[in-house]
């Protein structure tokens, strides 16, 4: 069942106090963010639904919103999202060759999820760091300069973090 | 060198935790302000002649001045953080390195406009970024510059970061508010102007990151020494973010009276271009401003230098000259392709248009096809035509300024590289082994000498 633990909902008290009365439905991208952390990476119909309860608004108003915006996953994703700009400045610097490397080793394209369910390959526009490119966004933060080795380390890295994790 | 305003401390050591900011002069222009009367605030920044630094050019203290204060009914600052115009990084830097000086411009900002909730819209992805502003707000709340009663002088302030979730178009001031609602970031038709009606319904006022930030400048120093800074109408000092081909990817504080060529080869900044090079073109302030020939880059049509100002970067409007935009500094070396370069921007379009307005959600969708097939050997002659004419019938026909942005681009680039789109046409194989190169759009341009 899709539900806040005690500090998670406190959390989305404090972020609803942030607006005049009445107004909750500011929270509404705050707490999607929360809610797609907290139940598996990617938002459910059960978790939006939980969510519009939450705040008291309609479901609909929640599917409007968690479909408009790209950083939220309507389906499930592998445990580590590559997410890899490819817009101008970072095409300019050599994104497409690391979009290529990463297919080679790991075989999948954009929007594709390795078969163990580790990785997803995600091409994106642009995160607002194109002097440090070609670069990727993975979880809560950005690796830059990226390098075929370095995609190398970033790879052997997540999975000595997943098997340290399991 | 150049004066720096907002960026000669990012560099101490420690200067992003409170201490520090405050034993190198922080705050200073809050403690100022705040004895000052409001309207006074608003006059010196109108004094100052700082323009709005994220992409317009709007004149702040001109806007702040425009806010509506009905009876009872409170008002808000939103500083836009949202910084996705590709090319563009610089509030970024300023977040991460120097976070006090937003948050004291904010303060001082709130004062003047009489805004006791204020919110930082921050973009999704700059999630780590959140944690170092809200450290900061935190800093400065413990240490009296926010809360109740600052120094006394019966102001409350609260600062709040709201962080996005990935649309470029909540850059837009209308789309961000509707998103700090809690809604799809479809911008709202103008008027009314947020300063009457804003988020809530209530008068709001939308400024930039590094606007807000310069505003430290100008009351410490006021507004009109500011002024004296830079040129003309390009008062101050301006962040740059320079990317792409050169030596030195990075931001820079420059002061608008450094030329386009100065900047691009001397080691201060961007440090020439990489792998010794050509320069071929650029895009001067963000993907969504004219890109420029190498030949009209560093000296304008009429044959003159060519200046990092708002005023000599547009001279010679669209057809020979580009803008200052948001300063995302986007350079292309000889071996680049206008094409390819094109339609990455083009898509990058197409995926950010809200959808509301059928002449961008459509023609953006045409003009990345279009150019996609162009720059892998399938295009016709008559395609070059017709994304002229897309272009034409998006731009002015659009409820907000996406649609421009998405049409200028192409224009441009149609406009001074004709011969590189044609030359894809003509040649479907070649193009999808090698770049067109140089041509003669780092020539010398004959500047026909008239009386
Ligand atoms: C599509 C679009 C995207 C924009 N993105 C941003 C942005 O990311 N950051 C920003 O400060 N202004 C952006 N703007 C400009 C804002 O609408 C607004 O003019 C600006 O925040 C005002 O602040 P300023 O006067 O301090 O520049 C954008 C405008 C448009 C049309
Ligand atoms: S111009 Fe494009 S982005 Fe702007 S409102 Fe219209 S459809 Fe939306
Ligand atoms: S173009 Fe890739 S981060 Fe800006």
């Amino acid at each position: 069942m899709v539900k806040f633990s005690d500090d998670k909902l406190a959390k989305v008290q404090e972020i609803v106090q942030r607006y005049p009365e009445g107004k909750q439905k500011s929270a509404l991208i705050p707490v999607l963010h929360l809610a797609q952390e907290n139940f598996g990476g990617w938002l459910s119909a059960e978790t939006m639904d939980y969510v519009a309860e939450l705040l008291q608004i309609s479901s609909i108003e929640v599917y409007e919103v968690a479909t408009f915006y790209s950083m939220y996953n309507l389906q499930p994703v592998g445990k580590y999202l590559f997410e890899v700009c490819h817009t101008g400045p970072c095409m300019l610097r050599g994104s497409d060759d690391i979009v290529t490397y990463i297919y080679e080793k790991l075989g999948i394209k954009s929007g594709e999820t390795t078969a163990d369910g580790m990785f997803t390959l995600k091409t994106v526009e642009c995160l607002g760091a194109c002097g440090y490119a070609p670069m990727m966004q993975l979880g809560k933060y950005y690796k830059e300069h990226l390098t075929k080795e370095r995609v190398d380390s970033i790879i052997e890295e997540c999975k000595k973090n997943a098997a340290s994790n399991n | 060198m150049g004066v720096k305003l907002l960026l000669e401390k990012a560099h101490v050591p420690g200067i992003r935790g409170y201490d520090v900011y405050r034993s190198e002069g922080g705050y200073r222009s809050v403690e100022k302000a705040l004895k000052m009367a409001p309207a006074d605030i608003v006059e010196e920044v109108k004094k100052s002649g700082l323009r709005g630094r994220g992409g317009a050019g709007f004149p702040a203290g001109m806007k702040w001045s425009f806010i509506a204060k009905p009876e009872g009914v409170p008002r808000h600052l939103v500083c836009n953080a949202d910084e996705s115009e590709p090319g563009t990084f610089k509030d970024r830097y300023l977040m991460e390195n120097i976070p006090h000086l937003l948050i004291e411009g904010l303060i001082v900002a709130s004062f003047a406009l009489g805004s006791n909730a204020t919110y930082i819209y921050i973009r999704g992805e700059y999630a780590w970024i959140v944690d170092i502003l809200e450290q900061a707000i935190n800093e400065a709340k413990q240490n009296g510059w926010l809360g109740k009663n600052i120094l006394d002088t019966g102001f409350d302030c609260e600062i709040y970061v709201q962080r996005g979730a990935g649309a470029y178009i909540c850059g837009e001031e209308t789309a961000l508010i509707e998103s700090l609602e809690g809604k799809r970031g479809n911008p709202r038709i103008k008027p009314p102007f947020p300063a009457v009606k804003g988020v809530w319904d209530r008068p709001t006022v939308v400024n930039n990151v590094e606007t807000l930030a310069a505003v430290v400048p100008v009351i410490n120093m006021g507004g009109e020494e500011y002024a004296k800074i830079g040129v003309g109408r390009s008062t101050g000092t301006k962040l740059i973010s320079a990317c792409g081909n050169i030596n030195k990817p990075g931001v820079y504080e420059i002061d608008m009276t450094i030329s386009v060529e100065e900047f691009i080869y001397s080691e201060e900044f961007c440090g020439g271009i990489a792998n010794g090079k050509r320069i071929k073109a650029c895009i001067p302030g963000g993907s969504s401003v004219p890109i420029l020939p190498a030949n009209l880059l560093f000296k304008t049509a009429k044959g003159e230098t060519r200046y990092m100002n708002y005023e000599s970067l547009s001279d010679g409007g669209f057809a020979t000259g580009s803008m200052m935009g948001s300063g995302g500094f986007i350079v292309l070396d000889e071996d680049q392709c206008i094409v390819k370069h094109t339609y990455t921007l083009a898509r990058f379009y197409r995926h950010e248009s809200c959808g509301q307005c059928s002449p961008c959600r459509e023609g953006t969708g045409w003009m990345e096809k279009i150019l996609k097939s162009i720059e892998t050997g399938k295009g016709k002659m008559s395609d070059i035509d017709l994304l002229w004419d897309i272009q034409r019938k998006i731009e002015g026909n659009t409820i907000c300024p996406l649609g421009d942005a998405a049409a200028w681009p192409v224009a441009a680039a149609i406009r001074h590289f004709r011969d590189e789109f044609e030359w894809h046409v003509n040649n479907p194989i070649e193009c999808l082994n090698r770049n067109f190169g140089l041509a003669h759009y780092a020539d010398e341009i004959h500047v026909p000498v008239t009386a």
